[in-house]
């Protein structure tokens, strides 16, 4: 018991952190430029494959500061020559542009490195156990992505609070023309974080790539749990996206790992309705409905607390 | 102040344009009882067909988007579980021998949607806006994800069949040959889009348009827009219960495909490209896309990807959709002035479609040596064929792309000028743009 609990501790604030590595990106752009970008986890798989090429031919390390960089180019790219047109449109033609960049980027993805995965290996150098525990070796690779993520997030951290262009950007969040009036160019803000932001996506991706699995449709997998996170974090909110990424990649992790079910707890009941179509949700184990708990996380949390965790406003 | 408040009702429709209204109606009708006859293979049968059910469904998802202004990533959901209700309806009659006919069973399916919408729709439709396209998404990944968990009733991967010809019999139709189901699927089409046109002409049609454009006054005026989101809601998810169950008739198999987000995307695509500003909009994109999807999967391997290119186009550069784009000219041939723009549209034709052959061509190129790299470099695109290896196609592809685009561009600033002045002559002669 102990055993599955310090696993799945681990596992799950690995998952959560990777999953933060995308929703801060996400939650900063929506908060900036006031569109929820549906293309998000498509940069995140981007990073991926685009990780899995370059260490190809140049190896890991170089793949893990070269890709992220493209990604973000080009994301940047989106912003500067995709968003910034539509957005005289609306916010809804905004959400349905990156709608469609999501569907055709995996599209492309698709062409390109086909169907199934590819073979992304964990680098020789991280390919050792790191500790053992309980008789289970953690692999050292597990431990490298925990400290990336950590130490982006803790980069971000100053960033934001400390300097002076997260003094801007924080600026821009709730008063972007106030900032630009005094002489700042908002648009190259918003550009420079819609880039930021899909790089750290990428990153996320890299690392993530040798450890799940790299595939073309990685990104609608990852992309509604996502926007779970960001929902149920409270839309805009950084230490809201932060707290949900760590509750769901915990609450995903013991799911999978627990094998409990109705007819376990209440078996010697065995009610006859148990026999005709019911006999799904009396049989079901709970590691079989760990991929719906984040949606049932997202009903739950908007019956009660519509604004999210740590939300403050109504949008 | 006086003008604003007054309360003059608008003049009644004369009788040429009540003849108008209706007899359009009645050419409708009149065009689907024909359709048959000029296009009898089983093959367009099936495609009317499944035109029919998409226009339904796009129409249905256009109450949210279009008069509501609610992005619904998850409108499969009501879709698909109308689908699955009716074809354990059609079981549950068959077994039974209950006296039910088919075409009454679409109206399971609506009222299945209606029941989901009347269950989900309240928590959804708290908020409007990008949370109201999150939560669509994630009730949608929920529905989708447990239909695979409750495999009894869903069927798991594989899905449930049922034979609509076991189904009580009418007037001895048996509803085997596709030619009954077309009309099946007309005839509910018909009543669908009368009802649903209706339904934009109540004061609930109205109010949703208010609550689209500003929900805050709504307030004001002292309506919940919260309660108005809902009801139109609920509306949609009917209208999308009995799209599902006309494809789950047409089919006999309703499975998790259905539900899912492909299924949601789809109808997104059509709804959006056709024009969602237009009662008409939904009707146009349900038909071309569906002819689209059907007869570029022909022409080439990679059709997902140009529809994508082709989705993301029009959010770029027509906002309004195909509709939008045509209704915009409706001023310029009202004044007359329409042929100061053709020849500009005529010039601007040439480079534009030089381009868009030398994007086709680069793009069929770069997939050859991606996806085939190796097989014959003979290859054939759009009925097309080509020798992909040949430095001179690539060439041809890249100065069709890159000067094409160059010259367009040019072409199109002198489309705009021609357009500016062809509006102003029309605003000058009182025709609003």
């Amino acid at each position: 018991m102990l055993e599955l609990i310090v696993m799945s501790t681990l596992n799950g604030v690995l998952y959560g952190m990777l999953l933060f590595l995308m929703a801060s990106g996400l939650t900063v752009i929506f908060s900036m430029l006031g569109v929820l970008n549906f293309a998000h986890a498509s940069f995140y798989m981007l990073g991926a494959f685009f990780g899995f090429q370059i260490s190809r031919w140049f190896g890991f390390w170089p793949a893990l500061l070269i890709a992220p960089l493209l990604a973000g180019a080009l994301g940047a790219a989106v912003e500067r020559y995709g968003l910034r047109r539509v957005h005289k449109n609306g916010h809804v033609a905004e959400l349905l542009f990156t709608f469609g960049l999501a569907f055709a980027i995996e599209e492309v993805v698709q062409i390109i490195w086909g169907k199934s995965p590819v073979d992304f290996r964990v680098p020789s150098l991280l390919d050792f156990p790191a500790f053992t525990i309980f008789s289970t070796n953690y692999p050292a690779y597990k431990m490298f992505m925990l400290l990336v993520s950590i130490v982006i997030f803790v980069a971000l951290l100053i960033t934001l609070k400390k300097t002076r262009i997260g003094l801007i950007v924080q600026a821009a969040l709730t008063h972007p023309h106030m900032v630009g009036h005094l002489g700042h160019n908002v648009g190259r803000i918003f550009m420079l974080v819609f880039g930021v932001g899909t790089a750290l996506a990428a990153v996320a991706g890299v690392i993530a790539g040798p450890a799940l699995v790299t595939q073309a449709n990685m990104a609608g997998l990852l992309g509604p749990i996502l926007f779970v996170v960001v929902v149920v974090g409270g839309l805009g909110s950084l230490p809201g996206a932060f707290a949900a990424s760590l509750l769901i990649g915990l609450v995903q992790t013991f799911a999978v790992s627990m094998n409990g079910s109705l007819s376990g707890a209440f078996g010697p009941l065995s009610p006859n309705y148990a026999a005709t179509w019911l006999a799904d949700i009396w049989n079901v184990t709970i590691a079989q409905i760990a991929p719906i708990m984040p949606y049932l996380l997202l009903v739950l949390i908007l019956i009660f607390r519509p604004m999210g965790l740590l939300g403050t406003r109504d949008t | 102040m006086t003008e604003t408040t007054s309360s003059v009702a608008p003049p009644y429709p004369t009788a040429a344009e009540k003849l108008k209204f209706y007899g359009l109606w009645v050419g409708a009708a009149v065009v689907l009882l024909l359709l048959p006859k000029l296009f009898s293979s089983g093959g367009s049968l099936t495609t009317f067909s499944l035109i029919g059910i998409s226009i339904i469904f796009s129409l249905s998802y256009n109450i949210l988007l279009g008069q509501t202004g609610m992005l619904s990533f998850g409108h499969a959901v009501y879709y698909g579980l109308g689908g699955f209700l009716v074809i354990h309806a059609i079981n549950i009659i068959g077994a039974n021998k209950l006296p039910i006919p088919l075409p009454l069973v679409p109206l399971i399916g609506g009222l299945t949607g209606l029941l989901f919408a009347v269950l989900l729709g309240w928590v959804s439709t708290q908020r409007s806006g990008t949370a109201f396209a999150m939560i669509s998404l994630g009730v949608a990944e929920l529905v989708a994800s447990s239909a695979l968990i409750l495999r009894t009733f869903f069927g798991g991967e594989a899905g449930i069949s049922a034979n609509r010809t076991k189904v009580f019999r009418l007037f001895d139709w048996s509803f085997g040959p596709q030619i009954q189901i077309y009309y099946l699927v007309a005839a509910w089409t018909l009543i669908a889009v009368i009802a649903m046109y209706a339904l934009t002409r109540t004061p609930l049609g109205r109010m949703c348009n208010a609550v689209r454009d500003n929900p805050e006054r709504v307030q004001f005026v002292g309506y919940d827009p919260h309660v108005v989101r809902y009801l139109a809601f609920c509306f949609s998810g009917f209208f999308a219960g009995i799209a599902g169950a006309l494809a789950a008739i047409n089919f006999e198999i309703a499975n998790s495909a259905y539900l899912g987000a492909v299924q949601s995307g789809t109808v997104l695509f059509a709804t959006y490209i056709g024009g969602v500003g237009f009662f008409i909009g939904p009707i146009v994109g349900a038909i071309f896309v569906t002819i689209l999807s059907l007869g570029l999967s022909d022409l080439t391997q990679v059709w997902q990807l140009y529809f994508g290119l082709i989705f993301i186009a029009v959010v770029l550069f027509a906002p309004g959709g195909i509709t939008g784009l045509l209704m915009m000219h409706r001023p310029l041939l009202k004044a007359g002035t329409f042929g100061r723009v053709l020849p500009s549209y005529l010039i601007a034709f040439v480079p534009t479609l030089a381009m868009l052959i030398g994007l086709i061509l680069a793009a069929e190129i770069i997939v050859y040596y991606a996806v085939h790299s190796g097989d014959d470099t003979h290859i054939k695109a759009f009925g097309v064929p080509f020798d992909a290896a040949n430095r001179y196609v690539w060439a041809m592809a890249a100065i069709l792309l890159v000067g094409g685009y160059w010259v367009a561009r040019k072409t199109w600033t002198f489309v705009g000028h021609a357009w500016d002045d062809a509006t102003s002559v029309a605003r000058e002669k009182g025709i609003a743009a």
